[in-house]
């Protein structure tokens, strides 16, 4: 389990069609300059946001986007956490490979999305739904 | 339809990219781009992504198409003013965008495409009817 510590306030926010997609990415992108993140991480993270928020549009068949900001001792952090309901990932290690797809992309979506923030996490139900969570740190 | 507008100016098309583009746009702009090279005969492209503030690896594939595209359609595609945290991002990403050139601005991308061109004539003895200088 990844270490989220105390969580300050949310936002949630749904993904059902592309133009949500660019939504959540202009939500991220106000919270991190809310935050004072530095434009370097901003674009580290809204990227991730728009990989992550991606997948649940196109593989798990929409969901939402919840936003928070964490606080684990002195440093703060976001957390972006992506659920849906659809058919959830067979094999997650595999997924998590770059160059992997079961769709038309890249398979740079997790692997990509994994790299660009500090810590990530996914919880994958075949028939229930994924969650993918992930926390940039300050 | 929301579309992103293809300018033209002697051989080569020139776009701006100035707004968050959802993933259909991305491939609205490719179609236009693709049929506007062969309808005008271009020979040079140049994408300006100087507004995007992010470039992931939709708008990233979707820039290395119309770069494939054009080659085939015999156009040359220069991709200008990447934002430095954009690129250093898009490394991290696990897309370097190969067979992708770039330059910093407008202008040193122009040169790019001019210079690009004229090799090309010189070595083809292309007799085209190119209005360069």
């Amino acid at each position: 389990m990844i270490t989220t510590g105390t969580v300050q306030k949310t936002e949630k926010i749904p993904i059902q069609n592309s133009s949500d997609v660019v939504a959540v990415r202009q939500r991220v992108r106000a919270w991190v300059l809310e935050m004072k993140f530095s434009l370097v991480e901003q674009t580290k993270i809204v990227t991730a946001a728009s990989e992550l928020g991606r997948n649940t549009l196109e593989h798990g068949g929409g969901g939402f986007l919840e936003l928070a900001q964490v606080a684990n001792g002195s440093r703060s952090g976001i957390r972006l956490r992506f659920s849906d309901n659809g058919p959830g990932i067979e094999n997650v290690e595999l997924a998590l490979k770059d160059g992997y797809t079961s769709g038309q992309g890249m398979g740079l979506g997790l692997g990509g999305s994994k790299r660009l923030m500090n810590e990530f996490e996914i919880e994958s139900k075949l028939n229930v739904g994924t969650t993918v969570t992930v926390i940039r740190w300050k | 339809m929301e579309r992103i507008p293809i300018l033209r100016m002697g051989n080569f098309l020139l776009v701006t990219i100035q707004v968050d583009m959802h993933d259909q746009l991305a491939l609205t702009l490719q179609d236009d781009l693709t049929n506007r090279i062969a309808e005008v005969g271009a020979k040079g492209v140049l994408i300006d992504i100087s507004s995007l503030e992010i470039v992931d690896s939709f708008i990233g594939r979707t820039l290395a198409n119309i770069a494939s595209m054009a080659r085939v359609l015999d156009a040359e595609t220069v991709v200008v003013g990447m934002q430095p945290a954009v690129a250093i991002t898009l490394v991290e990403l696990g897309m370097p965008l190969p067979g992708i050139r770039t330059a910093l601005n407008v202008e040193s991308g122009m040169d790019h495409l001019r210079e690009i061109l004229t090799s090309h004539e010189e070595n083809y003895d292309y007799d085209g009817d190119s209005t360069e200088d």
